[in-house]
């Protein structure tokens, strides 16, 4: 046994132990513990020799992402610990939705990871959807008619992008199968990856749009967003957190792979175009929407539409530079979002409340939980010297080399969602205090360390990171 | 026992068009129960025609599949779907966002491109798609849904040896018995208390903006 299978180990045991705990103090620690354990092993396959098995395997662009998600699913653990302490206090929560929960938070913990070091095109279609079930379901948590309109919403539509997804899965099996003979090797990555190019370039091309419709429904890609604002505003606030800085990272890590398989084959229609004006279509869409929102978690769920429409748009442009800014995009986005859900979700179990009019005030009643915030917003928006200006200067550097026209929408839209964001700040940050100002019963640790990453990572990328990241986006072509 | 070729392929031709045919079917039923009924002969169907193919390929697993089409599909869910809408007194129209003529024509567009297998199950998947889109209950998008997967199931057992194809359907089936049991049961058992109907369009009434 293998680090890797270590990996999704400590999830699974942990999802069906943490289904046998009923009491709530001891499950939510447990969490947390399960979580680091799972942070720890990840960690652990940077040292050993990276696995590549039959339907496993490691290589230099899952396995930061695997990284990336132990890490962000430890700090939402934490973050998840004290902020379902006090929907229990509130009676928001039954210890039996409790166990649930916790069972179901390694569950999708578990499913993710599955996805991302799978070396087979059906078991990481299994793996992304198990996470749209469990994710679902803990959407539906709260069981008032918002949140079950969310989650009916989820359900149906991630469930026909994922039966999408699979019809191009089957395809990419069609056009693999006369050249690589049937069995499972026609449908894993290390394999595939020479023959592709010797494939039929039609089935090749049907394949891939089903795929990028399939999975780019799940990365909350225009026109395919729909489901998501209502996912991020309905659901717990830990679900909020690990839906935008995990899930959508892993749809699109979906779509990369394929991305990559396709290049090799000459008569292939080039992916870019598709996912460039994907891209900037959930940019430009994301931040127009942000100005009229009036609930704030659903304003953040925009601001990920937005994100991820960058980081689709960065893919698209392809190359060594954009890929680079793309990857490191990725990174900075789900470490910023996820910190801003933290505190969103302690500023609305203080206020009782997630309408932005309700909100104002928050540095003077609660001053490190709105700093915080603000610092997330600024981080979010692409001010310097944060990871996210960073990031989108250099994807804007690398358009404008490459295409010039394509910087003008793109910057359009940047500024658009930038505008958006720090007026709504101004209310909900600064001003006379509304609404209760009762005392934070918060662990702020989990959104510090996470800012203070991001602060970090905007003004000094360590050598060693760098190196990494360029491979990988030479890998990626 | 061996087979020619062209029996092979005209069984499965024959199994194929039988799916097909009964997406229509489920798209011009006007009553729910109707709509049940049609939805469990086309899993039927599904259930042939991947018992057939693992017959013909000499691929045992495939019954694995077969099966869950059978029991799961052909009986389970429509007979649970049958005590749902009695239970909980549902209306027994279907009721439609789009007229059942408009929507025939409209299906029969999309299947007009089916020649073959890949395309046979292409057309389910499409059909299915139709049936969410212009029905409004909940029930019938389920079942449009289920037909949807029907769909993809054919494509699956219908590509030679495609591996994972039992993990797949086992996975489809968890994810419908969720929708089912869990939505269903506890979700909109509670929509009903408020509203006194399944008309999805009533969920939607509410954007996810609190005002």
């Amino acid at each position: 046994m293998s680090a890797v299978h270590l990996v999704l180990l400590a999830p699974l045991l942990g999802s069906l132990a943490l289904a046998a705990v009923p009491y709530r103090r001891a499950a939510a620690w447990s969490n947390v513990a399960i979580s680091a354990v799972t942070l720890a092993l990840s960690l652990s396959l940077f040292v050993v020799e990276p696995y590549r098995g039959r339907l496993l395997f490691v290589d230099d662009f899952n396995i930061y992402l695997v990284v990336l998600t132990a890490f962000v699913a430890f700090t939402t653990s934490l973050f998840s610990s004290s902020y379902i302490a006090h929907e229990v206090e509130t009676g928001r929560l039954t210890p039996n939705e409790l166990r649930f929960y916790h069972a179901m938070y390694q569950a999708f913990v578990l499913t993710l990871l599955l996805a991302l070091v799978a070396n087979n095109l059906g078991l990481m279609w299994v793996a992304v959807e198990g996470a749209t079930l469990t994710t679902a379901l803990m959407v539906g948590l709260y069981r008032t008619h918002e949140a079950i309109e969310a989650a009916w919403k989820y359900f149906i539509l991630c469930g026909v992008g994922i039966a999408l997804a699979l019809f191009g899965t089957i395809l990419m099996y069609l056009a693999a199968q006369p050249i690589m003979g049937a069995g499972l090797a026609a449908m894993a990555w290390t394999e595939l990856l020479g023959p592709v190019a010797l494939m039929d370039p039609t089935i090749l091309n049907l394949a891939f749009v089903f795929l990028l419709i399939g999975y780019g429904t799940k990365v909350g890609l225009a026109p395919l967003h729909a489901w998501l604002p209502d996912a991020h505003a309905e659901g717990p606030t830990p679900i909020s957190a690990v839906l935008s800085g995990l899930l959508l990272n892993v749809a699109l890590y979906a779509v990369l792979r394929f991305k990559m398989l396709l290049a090799t084959n000459e008569g292939v229609i080039a992916p870019g175009p598709l996912m460039i004006s994907m891209g900037l279509s959930s940019l430009l869409l994301g931040s127009v929407m942000l100005y009229r929102r009036r609930d704030i978690k659903r304003m953040f769920a925009y601001s990920s539409i937005e994100h991820m429409g960058i980081i689709t748009f960065a893919f698209g442009m392809g190359g060594a530079f954009a890929n680079f800014a793309g990857l490191l995009h990725m990174t900075m986005h789900s470490l910023t979002k996820s910190a801003i859900f933290f505190a969103v979700g302690h500023i609305a179990q203080v206020k009782g409340t997630q309408k932005i009019a309700d909100i104002s005030g928050l540095t003077s009643s609660h001053p490190a939980l709105g700093w915080g915030l603000v610092l997330g917003v600024v981080a979010i928006a692409g001010l310097p010297p944060l990871g996210i200006f960073m990031s989108e200067f250099l994807v804007l550097t690398s358009t404008m080399a490459r295409q010039p026209l394509l910087a003008i929408p793109l910057v359009f839209g940047i500024l658009l969602g930038f505008g958006a964001l720090i007026l709504r700040l101004q209310s909900v940050a600064f001003g006379p205090p509304s609404g209760r100002t009762g005392p934070v019963t918060a662990s702020l640790v989990p959104l510090y360390a996470h800012l203070v990453l991001v602060l970090v990572a905007g003004l000094y990328l360590p050598p060693p990171l760098v190196a990494w990241f360029q491979t990988v986006a030479r890998l990626l072509g | 026992m061996t087979l020619s070729e062209s029996t092979i392929y005209d069984v499965t031709h024959l199994l194929n068009g039988t799916v097909l045919l009964l997406s229509f079917a489920l798209l011009y039923q006007r009553r729910l129960f109707g709509v049940l009924s049609a939805f469990a002969m086309q899993s039927l169907a599904l259930a042939l025609a991947a018992a057939w193919q693992a017959f013909a390929n000499d691929a045992p697993h495939l019954y694995i599949t077969a099966s869950i089409a059978l029991f799961f599909k052909t009986i389970i869910i429509p007979v649970s779907l049958h005590r749902i809408v009695i239970n909980l007194g549902i209306h027994r129209e279907v009721e439609t966002a789009l007229g059942i003529g408009a929507t025939l024509i409209v299906g029969a567009s999309l299947a007009a491109l089916t020649r073959e297998n890949l395309a046979l199950s292409l057309s389910v998947v499409l059909l299915g798609l139709l049936m969410m889109i212009t029905r409004r209950n909940a029930v019938t998008q389920v079942v449009g849904f289920m037909s949807l997967e029907n769909g993809l199931l054919l494509a699956a057992v219908g590509v030679r040896g495609m591996p994972f194809v039992v993990e797949i359907s086992a996975a489809f089936a968890v994810m419908v018995a969720f929708i089912i049991f869990i939505i269903f049961g506890v979700f909109f058992f509670q929509i009903r208390e408020r509203f006194d109907t399944l008309d999805v369009s009533y969920v939607e009434r509410f954007r996810g903006e609190r005002h």
